[in-house]
């Protein structure tokens, strides 16, 4: 079926777009539970345990993300489970953005000065409540601005999703080109949806992170 | 349901490994080379060039850092043929990584150059030298050292990142693997061998980088090599 | 019976010892000035005495309380020792009055209005109770550090030790601190305060210690101690500051 590119296109592609939003917000919010608990252990766990995830993070943030996914889609089916492209997608996705978002998150704990821990030790705070009501606040703030700008990461990186056939935007525009064969108009058309999603968020992300900047010089 | 792993008929293919191990070292190596010398030549717009210039530097560098790669590559691959570039996947491919990597690599090398004093680059004017002179002579070096750390981990998401291209049939590691695992149906013992490959080149590029900041900072106070986040960072364990 | 003895307390750094068997008793009500030059382990002392610094040797009692080498459950010892840093500690996300009510509602479970009553109360005791609601950056160092102490006070302990608290304040400001520990020397508080400051030691506290390459070197009334020290060292240390 060949038909030209036109604003009938729109909903196979808009259809994409909800689906790299979808992948995106599942992703940042199981890669957000691992990352805090990872980034906690990180830097207060047990030796054993602060070696395991550095060695994870290090390990992941070597390997591709796309042999990631080829591993969880492929992969794993072999071991006996099925995984359909969106499990695929969102658990190859999830543990590369750990592995990241954990090492952000670390450097914003390990940001906030020793003498914070030591005043909350002085008022006799047990580890759980330094960190609940004097050290993740702090770390918090100054989390949001690389945070945000980690949210673009994730977006962009839904993208190699659409080589296991997942379709969402970008697998979308390969499927509207090969009934358009109109390849530079749906792509241009498809990168410009990615950059209506991540414009916001960069802006935001240094809109946070020079604020912080502009309020410490005071 | 227990699985056994046999690496007997993948290990077979390991000319094609070693034929895509070489052409994803070429093609990002390439890419490295390129994208630098843009990331460069953007970076020095931005700071020293006139206002439309850097309008056009800021515009270029927003749409390649909010756009995924694989979608450039898709732009690249089947853009340029419509302004008359009949080009190879592997030319694509090449093109579009290296002005991906021109993009982030010229805010790396802006933040380097800011970082460096005014009284600096003045006391280089105050010599006679031209601008481009005390960028090339005063500027780039101390200004590459403080941001060499950032640098290089946008080198190693540009190795990794390379493996998208395999979308366009560009060879290296990635296409090569996905043959082997349609000749072998030997899904997750293919990628785990590709995967430890491209563990060990980043290791391996990394390496080179380490040696890199020996040369260019003369022994003193080098961008260590560490194999980041492998040790703990000297963070000590605060008493409960 | 001493609210605080330090019974030949050592810490080491591989051969360098920075505490070298001291051995110190502290009555209730009184007030000890810790002095000596930096790197004589003086801040390393007051650290050990509420546990922020391991020990290696010796033990220390206090308010009941004993430390060991080893010791970890520090928790119980902390609600009824007060710590006041050089470099004020607030925390800096949280304004003054929830810097104060802070510790006694999570670790003491102290109901609200009782904990706003009493951050009033210390407020006004280091003379800050228009800053309630301030947020530390807004607050000079002396009005951060008074409210530290206020920090520590409202856990209501019996001993407070503090750990060169005017050091990091100019000149001017460091009047207003040491106004406000005056007064709670008056008020009966049981103190050890690592100091630079000469006079107040002289002042303030009953007692001062002299410390010198991780041992107690002289130790005695303060008019003593400075009218007639005994050793060379605490004579040429003391000898500036006299001018």
């Amino acid at each position: 079926m060949i038909q030209s590119f036109g604003f009938s296109s729109l909903p196979i592609l808009l259809y994409g777009a909800l689906w790299t939003l979808i992948l995106s917000a599942s992703t940042f919010v199981a890669a957000g539970i691992f990352s805090l608990i990872f980034a906690l252990l990180r830097v207060l766990g047990p030796k054993p345990v602060r070696l395991l995830i550095a060695g994870y993070i290090e390990l992941v943030q070597a390997t591709p993300l796309l042999i990631l996914l080829f591993l969880a889609y492929y992969g794993l089916s072999f071991l006996g489970y099925y995984f359909p492209p969106l499990a695929a997608a969102v658990i190859s996705l999830t543990l590369y953005a750990t592995a990241f978002l954990a090492d952000i998150w670390r450097g914003c704990i390990e940001a906030i000065p020793k003498q914070q821990w030591e005043a909350a030790d002085a008022l006799a705070m047990s580890t759980p409540q330094k960190l609940r009501y004097v050290i993740l606040p702090q770390a918090f703030r100054i989390s949001l601005g690389p945070t945000v700008g980690f949210l673009v990461q994730i977006v962009k990186n839904t993208s190699v999703t659409a080589l296991i056939s997942f379709v969402e935007l970008t697998r979308a525009g390969q499927l509207l080109n090969n009934m358009t064969f109109q390849p530079f108009e749906v792509f241009l058309t498809v990168a410009a949806m990615y950059f209506i999603i991540c414009y916001p968020l960069s802006y935001y992300s240094e809109y946070l992170q020079g604020g912080k900047r502009a309020r410490s010089s005071t | 349901m227990a699985y056994q792993m046999h690496f007997g008929p993948v290990l077979d293919r390991a000319p094609e490994f070693v034929d895509g191990t070489i052409n994803t070292i070429l093609l990002s190596g390439q890419g490295i080379v390129i994208g630098l010398a843009i990331g460069l030549a953007v970076a020095i717009i931005r700071v020293e060039g006139p206002r439309w210039l850097d309008r056009i530097a800021v515009a270029y560098i927003e749409i390649i850092r909010n756009t995924p790669l694989l979608v450039q590559v898709f732009l690249f691959f089947f853009g340029l043929p419509y302004i008359g570039l009949r080009l190879s996947a592997d030319t694509s491919a090449i093109i579009a990584i290296s002005f991906n990597l021109g993009a982030y690599s010229a805010e790396i090398f802006r933040a380097g150059f800011l970082a460096i004093p005014k009284s600096q680059i003045e006391a280089g004017l105050a010599l006679g030298l031209t601008r481009l002179q005390t960028i090339r002579y005063v500027v780039i070096v101390p200004a590459l050292k403080v941001v060499f750390p950032a640098l290089t981990g946008q080198l190693t998401l540009t190795l990794l990142g390379s493996s998208v291209v395999c979308a366009i049939s560009a060879s290296e590691l990635t296409l090569a693997a996905s043959k082997v695992e349609s000749l072998t149906f030997r899904s997750l013992e293919t990628f785990l061998v590709a995967g430890a490959i491209y563990v060990t080149l980043t290791f391996v590029f990394r390496f080179t980088y380490w040696l890199i900041s020996l040369w260019l900072f003369h022994r003193k106070d080098p961008a260590r090599f560490q194999i980041a986040g492998a040790l703990p960072h000297g963070q000590e364990r605060v008493e409960a | 019976m001493p609210a605080v003895q330090l019974n030949n307390i050592k810490k080491c750094y591989g051969a360098l010892c920075v505490l070298d068997g001291i051995n110190l008793s502290v009555e209730p009500r009184d007030v000890v000035a810790v002095i000596g030059q930096s790197g004589s382990g003086k801040s390393t002392m007051l650290r050990c005495i509420n546990g922020l610094e391991q020990i290696q040797g010796g033990s220390i009692d206090i308010v009941g309380h004993r430390i060991e080498p080893g010791t970890h459950s520090l928790r119980s010892l902390r609600k009824e020792v007060g710590m006041v840093f050089q470099s004020y500690n607030l925390f800096p996300h949280l304004n003054v009055a929830e810097n104060i009510m802070l510790a006694p509602r999570v670790v003491k479970n102290v109901p609200k209005p009782e904990a706003w009553e009493t951050a009033q109360m210390v407020l006004k005791q280091v003379g800050l109770a228009d800053k309630v609601g301030a947020y530390p950056d807004e607050l000079s160092g002396g009005q951060q550090q008074r409210v530290a102490i206020a920090r520590s006070l409202a856990m209501k302990p019996k001993v407070m030790l503090f750990d060169e608290v005017t050091s990091a304040l100019d000149p001017q400001l460091t009047g207003e601190v040491l106004k406000t520990i005056a007064e709670l020397a008056a008020a009966g508080m049981t103190m050890i305060l690592v100091t630079h400051e000469m006079g107040f030691a002289r002042q303030v506290a009953n007692r001062t210690v002299f410390m010198y390459k991780g041992q107690i070197w002289e130790e005695g009334r303060s008019e003593d101690l400075f009218s007639a020290p005994k050793t060379p060292e605490l004579r040429s240390f003391i000898a500036p500051n006299l001018k």
